[in-house]
């Protein structure tokens, strides 16, 4: 098997999925794809360029809260209203990367750095005024609406919007990952020295890469806050919603292709599972689904730290291409 | 002004508590070179063990901290022998990430066991107050400052006179050093990891009578702590102290000045600008 039949024959089943499957199994697939498609534009930080950014929930707020404002405010369709969603976050991104990059911030405590200017920027939206505040900011809702260019639709809209979603970035990270830029990115990850030794300019290919995933993670914000109509600071720009983007990356295999699409897959299905279950046996547990995803966290980063898809590609036989 | 006055005094009596707290992660990292990540998580956890034995027998939670402070001390212990040990001198991403899977099943199994609201413990004195010259101390702070001010000390004597905290400074300044001696590094690095969540069970007791008990606290907790070691400084104990006291009062400034919700708000900024201005990490040593 190669990756790309794998690939063709996933992209077949996701598109006639929404034909046979009941309106909770589509559900859980946007999200699967939702998750899979931050996961994907995580990894072009982390698992391409090794830098580990904790605070993607601010791009995602950003995004979110942009594209909402301008629809509720100016009738701005989401697809005009992501590009200064994009833009906004992306510079954001810029001006974090900026700073850590050029004052030598590096590993965790890049880390650092990137929570504490999503949990600023969760304060200073509860505090403004003029997007609700800490009570949320609400999009208008008509109920038998199909307009595909503002995201106003049934749920099957936002799955074949979330599908092209993680499709394109798909093909986009692929793209990357072979290009020029890619290898300068794999060259710094490894040994940062190295690559500026070698004649790689580190700062500018950082820089792409945190423009690159910032710009990708807004989208997202976007496609949250058209699916769901409402945004509170707390949720939306929280480091639980950092750390719940960067697991499915993690544990399907950080730098792969296929890692977040294949741990969004295992993650979400066993949240949903675990929920499913408690909730059958009339236990609405608050945390469970996490304490499943900080469990499957540890289980493989002691035993398989590479992640799920490169022990299941070498199974399936599939080469480096994934 | 007496009112800016006791405001002062009081965070400089609560940021005694935050850098006992951010004595355990400073021990920690300077000794087994681990960012420990489920630092606030542990301290949560500790409130809650003083909450539920404040609850059930109605003890103080000043005099069950020996023993929520021994309870930390062996959560700590096994968790560096069976989970960290095989860590180390992986990269850092991946012990990063191991700490952080604890935090999120401690953090998440708080919120399973106890739900997400908020436990207060009542103590008598809780509305007490000393006067000194023109200024009022509540009761609680000033005990539960005098409490981590022992603790520090005590810890302070303990790497300065025994041989085992000597033992253990040994493997922080010298590794490959220690391990010529002939120390069991395994063994230290167990115990500095359990003596580093002892602190934080020692803080998290104390600070459930300043605090009420609630999972979301956590993350705060933890990056409080991050904020604390690196102003303080590692590799100095007074350091800690001093960068929790620097946090206590500026947040209580902050909170008396503006608006509360917003004091964190500039601890975070606070986080930002160190980050920055300290390029080199913790006191300019390379991590």
């Amino acid at each position: 098997m190669t990756a790309r039949n794998l690939l063709l024959g996933l992209l077949a089943v996701l598109i006639a999925a929404p034909a046979v499957i009941g309106a909770y199994p589509l559900a859980v697939l946007i999200l699967v794809l939702h998750y899979a498609y931050l996961g994907i534009a995580w990894n072009v930080m982390m698992g391409f360029a090794g830098l580990l950014s904790l605070g993607h929930a601010l791009y995602v707020g950003l995004g979110a809260y942009v594209a909402a404002a301008l629809y509720a405010s100016f009738g701005l369709p989401a697809l005009l209203g992501a590009i200064p969603a994009a833009i906004v976050a992306t510079l954001a991104g810029l001006g974090i990367g900026a700073l850590g990059f050029r004052f030598r911030v590096n590993g965790v405590y890049f880390a650092l750095l990137t929570i504490a200017f999503a949990e600023f920027t969760r304060i200073l939206f509860d505090h403004m005024g003029w997007t609700g505040g800490s009570s949320g900011f609400f999009l208008p809702v008509e109920h038998g609406q199909l307009n595909p260019i503002a995201l106003r639709g049934p749920p099957v809209l936002f799955y074949y919007v979330a599908l092209v979603m993680t499709a394109g970035a798909f093909v986009l990270a692929r793209s990357l990952m072979r290009s020029r830029l890619g290898y300068a990115w794999l060259a710094i990850r490894e040994d940062p020295d190295s690559a500026a030794a070698s004649g790689v300019d580190v700062f500018r290919a950082r820089m792409a890469a945190v423009a690159v995933s910032s710009a990708l993670t807004s989208l997202g914000g976007v496609f949250y806050a058209f699916y769901y109509n409402n945004m509170y600071p707390e949720q939306i720009f929280s480091m639980a919603r950092s750390i719940e983007i960067i697991l499915a990356p993690i544990i399907g295999g950080l730098g792969t292709l296929f890692g977040p699409v294949l741990g969004s897959f295992v993650l979400t299905l066993l949240g949903e599972g675990t929920t499913g279950l408690l909730e059958h046996f009339g236990w609405a547990a608050p945390g469970a689904k996490q304490v499943i995803y900080g469990l499957a966290l540890l289980v493989i980063v002691m035993v398989q730290p590479a992640g799920l898809w490169p022990w299941l590609a070498k199974r399936l036989r599939i080469g480096r291409d994934g | 002004m007496t009112v800016y006055l006791d405001i002062v005094a009081s965070g400089v009596l609560t940021g005694l508590v935050y850098g006992l707290m951010a004595l355990g992660l400073s021990v920690i990292f300077g000794v087994v070179r681990v960012v420990n990540f489920a630092h606030g998580e542990l301290t949560v956890a500790a409130m809650y063990m003083a909450w539920v034995m404040a609850g059930s027998l109605g003890v103080d939670p000043i005099l069950t901290l020996p023993l929520i402070a021994a309870a930390l001390f062996a959560i700590g212990y096994a968790l560096q022998r069976h989970l960290v040990e095989p860590f180390i001198g992986r990269p850092e991403h991946e012990q990063f990430m191991l700490l952080l899977a604890v935090s999120i099943i401690v953090l998440n199994g708080l919120l399973l066991v106890f739900g997400p609201d908020a436990r207060h413990v009542a103590v008598d004195y809780a509305y007490d107050s000393f006067e000194l010259g023109p200024m009022l101390l509540d009761t609680v702070r000033v005990y539960a400052a005098a409490a981590a001010m022992v603790l520090a000390l005590g810890l302070y004597l303990f790497f300065r006179f025994t041989d085992l905290g000597t033992a253990i400074r040994a493997c922080a300044d010298n590794l490959l050093g220690a391990q010529v001696v002939g120390l069991d590094v395994r063994r230290l690095y167990a115990l500095t990891f359990g003596l580093g969540c002892a602190l934080v069970g020692a803080s998290g007791t104390l600070m459930v009578l300043m605090r009420d008990a609630t999972p979301i606290l956590a993350v705060q907790l933890t990056l409080l702590a991050f904020i604390v070691v690196i102003i303080g400084g590692l590799g100095s104990m007074a350091g800690a102290l001093v960068g929790g006291v620097l946090i206590g009062v500026s947040e209580a400034l902050a909170g008396f000045l503006l608006m509360p919700s917003l004091k964190s708000l500039f601890s975070y900024g606070l986080l930002i600008l160190v980050l920055l201005l300290r390029p080199e990490g913790l006191m300019g040593r390379r991590a």
